[in-house]
């Protein structure tokens, strides 16, 4: 296990390295740069900022530049509002993951809960329902139910109130990021937990003389939970980094929103500060889930 | 020492409700059980033989229901007992270890869990004590290295190592019936002779009755006290293993009999039963075999036969072997005039 973790994360460090080369190098091509804007500036003060982000030096030097700072835990300022990256990143995550986390917890137990019962309550009314809306929920696109949400909730019926700097309203875009994970996770354990029903293990659970709560519970739903766990860490780390779209409608500066604008700014350094913060966070989830994945499954062989 | 009947089951209907309507499975199954006796249970596949079992125990796919009949355990209708006294009669009184052994175990929990899980249901053995009531389940059934094997999953068995793990559960809570439901149909030739070597050792050691269902004579021919040959849901003849192999009374019985090589049959062509086993959704109003008789009668397709005592005084349920019986009895009163 533990040479099979020291060998991911080696893997892991090549994989960031390759991911901080291309995108260094595809941003730079990209006609345009962080200081080509709008207001045309004196050549004297261009010349200026162009050699204190080191825009002045070859492609090359300047990626060896990066990296060598980096290493040193320095990523640098934004080329646009001069703050610290590292300090802009923490704080624009730290509102995505807080979303994140609630929007992951709330599909999971959904999803689960509601899996379950249209998998034990098969074919009777309650599943109907629980598959009709979960088909309805996974083939909604995420700004049609977040400004749904936003509209009904929020404008029309004044329950819920909308998310504000200074009053962080989760209810609604938790509900909106929530969505689509809880009906996947939905499909999922009812897929899962109607084939793991009716394998033999179970019936000789219930031939031993477990309680059938047990059998349910403890014989059952750890088998029937292996696929969503597989399904976890691509889902958490996608939902954690932030949507753009749930961003944008609820006005919630998170990281998904800082990333595209960072890109429309030309904002090198953080371009790649977010890059290489997400690229690290994918690869620590999916390695995460492989050993979660190991800890519930003993016949996966991490190798 | 009187024979003790441990368990009868009378007239037993069950059925299972599906969309094309109601399959009746089992069609007024009885049997007696002796205590310390093996009984076994044979005919095609599809005959009823699962569902009889799973009758027993209760484990019916939720489809499938007891429609009439009663099954006494030591005098008591179990059918009536509600599922917490069940549970207590599942594993405790009565065991079953099933076809496959490859997808009968839990694959995320050792063997030690399931095993212990077992004994901690149905005995005060907690903790370490349970744990060494496993080891010693498993040294039983012939588990090499049982402090060691506890700890693994049943990924890491053979086939045959995890029906002998599925036979140490079975039995850690020494119950009085082990159910073995075709237990070596799964595995190897050589290993299913091992199964069936440990199985009878087992009961020689411990005295439990077992009911041993098989598609295959051969499996149970030296080891049954009594057989049972079933066909679409019913009993077609009984009597001991002798009077099956030797003297069988009943055409489907004879069928089975041709179907399998044997020391008599070497040479010959075997001839398996031509047709196909009958519709459960639609019984024939007569014999259930009636339409694969090569013997059949014109009552055979209008009544039901009774089971009915054979020449030399077994069970069966054909009306070719009433027949039989007619004639004899009649060249005996002939012979007596
Ligand atoms: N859950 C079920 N739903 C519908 N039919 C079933 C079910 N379980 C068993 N049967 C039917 O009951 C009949 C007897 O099955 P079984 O007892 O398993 O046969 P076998 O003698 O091979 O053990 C078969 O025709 C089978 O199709
Ligand atoms: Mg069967």
């Amino acid at each position: 296990m533990a040479k099979y973790i020291f060998k991911r994360v080696l893997l892991a460090i090549v994989t960031i390295f390759i991911v901080c080369m291309i995108t260094f190098f595809t941003m730079n091509a990209i006609p345009g740069g962080p200081f080509a804007g709008e207001k045309a500036k004196s050549p004297e003060v261009q010349a200026a900022l162009e050699k204190r982000f080191n825009l002045d030096k070859p492609v090359g030097q300047q990626f060896v530049i990066y990296m060598g700072n980096m290493l040193q835990g320095d990523f640098g300022i934004s080329a646009k509002t001069g703050r610290e990256i590292s300090q802009t990143i923490g704080s624009k995550f730290s509102v995505s993951a807080k979303l994140g986390i609630f929007a992951v917890l709330t599909a999971v137990v959904i999803g689960v809960v509601l899996g379950s019962i249209a998998a034990l309550m098969r074919n009777r009314v309650p599943d109907r329902v629980i598959i009709f809306m979960s088909t309805l929920f996974t083939s909604l696109p995420s700004f049609v139910l977040g400004s749904f949400l936003l509209v009904i909730f929020s404008v029309k019926l004044g329950w819920v109130k909308a998310w504000s700097p200074t009053e962080q309203n989760l209810v609604l875009p938790v509900l909106a990021l929530a969505a689509y994970p809880a009906s996947y996770i939905t499909r999922l354990t009812k897929t899962s937990m109607l084939d793991v029903l009716g394998q033999d293990y179970v019936r000789t659970a219930r031939a031993k003389g477990v309680a059938s709560w047990k059998v349910l519970f403890i014989h059952t739903l750890r088998n029937a939970l292996i696929p969503v766990v597989t399904y976890l860490g691509p889902m958490i780390a996608s939902v954690l980094t932030g949507s753009l779209v749930v961003e944008q409608i609820f006005t919630i500066g998170g990281l998904g929103a800082e990333f595209v604008q960072s890109i429309t700014n030309r904002d090198y350094p953080m371009i790649m500060g977010v890059t290489i913060f997400l690229a690290v966070f994918m690869v620590t989830m999916n390695l995460l889930t492989d050993i979660v994945y190991k800890l519930i499954d003993p016949r996966i062989t991490l190798d | 020492m009187a024979e003790e009947t441990i368990l009868s089951v009378i007239d037993l209907h069950t059925s299972f409700t599906t969309d094309k309507g109601e399959v009746k499975a089992v069609n007024g199954v009885s049997f007696n059980l002796t205590a310390g006796k093996i009984l076994g249970i044979v005919g095609e596949s599809g005959s009823g033989k699962s569902v009889s079992a799973y009758s027993i125990m209760q484990i019916l796919e939720k489809n499938g229901s007891i429609k009439s009949g009663q099954i006494l355990y030591k005098g008591e209708d179990i059918t009536k007992w509600p599922e917490s006294k069940m549970r207590d009669f599942r594993g405790k009184r009565c065991s079953i270890i099933f076809q496959d052994p490859m997808t009968s175990l839990n694959p995320v929990f050792t063997i030690g869990y399931q095993l212990e899980e077992a004994i901690k249901l149905h005995t005060d053995r907690r903790g370490k004590e349970a744990r060494d009531r496993a080891i010693e389940m498993l040294e039983l059934v012939g588990v090499n290295e049982p402090q060691k094997r506890i700890k693994q999953y049943p990924f890491e068995f053979s086939g045959g190592m995890r029906q002998r793990v599925m036979i140490a559960m079975a039995l850690a809570c020494e119950p009085d019936i082990l159910i073995a439901d075709e237990p070596t149909t799964a595995l190897d030739v050589t290993i299913q002779a091992q199964i069936l070597e440990l199985m009878k050792d087992l009961q020689a050691k411990l005295g439990m009755a077992i009911i041993m269902v098989t598609h295959d004579l051969g499996v149970i021919a030296q080891m049954a006290d009594e057989i049972i040959v079933m066909y679409g849901g019913r009993v077609c003849e009984r009597g001991t293993a002798e009077d099956i192999f030797y003297r069988p009374a009943h055409e489907y019985t004879k069928g089975l009999l041709r179907s399998i090589p044997s020391v008599d049959t070497m040479g010959q062509r075997l001839e398996p039963i031509s047709g196909t086993p009958i519709n459960l959704l639609n019984m024939p109003k007569g014999c259930a075999f009636c339409p694969r008789c090569d013997a059949a009668m014109k009552i055979c397709l209008e009544e039901q036969p009774p089971e009915t005592r054979t020449v030399d005084g077994h069970l069966a349920a054909c009306w070719q072997a009433i027949r039989a019986e007619i004639d004899a009895g009649m060249i005996r009163a002939e012979q007596k005039a």
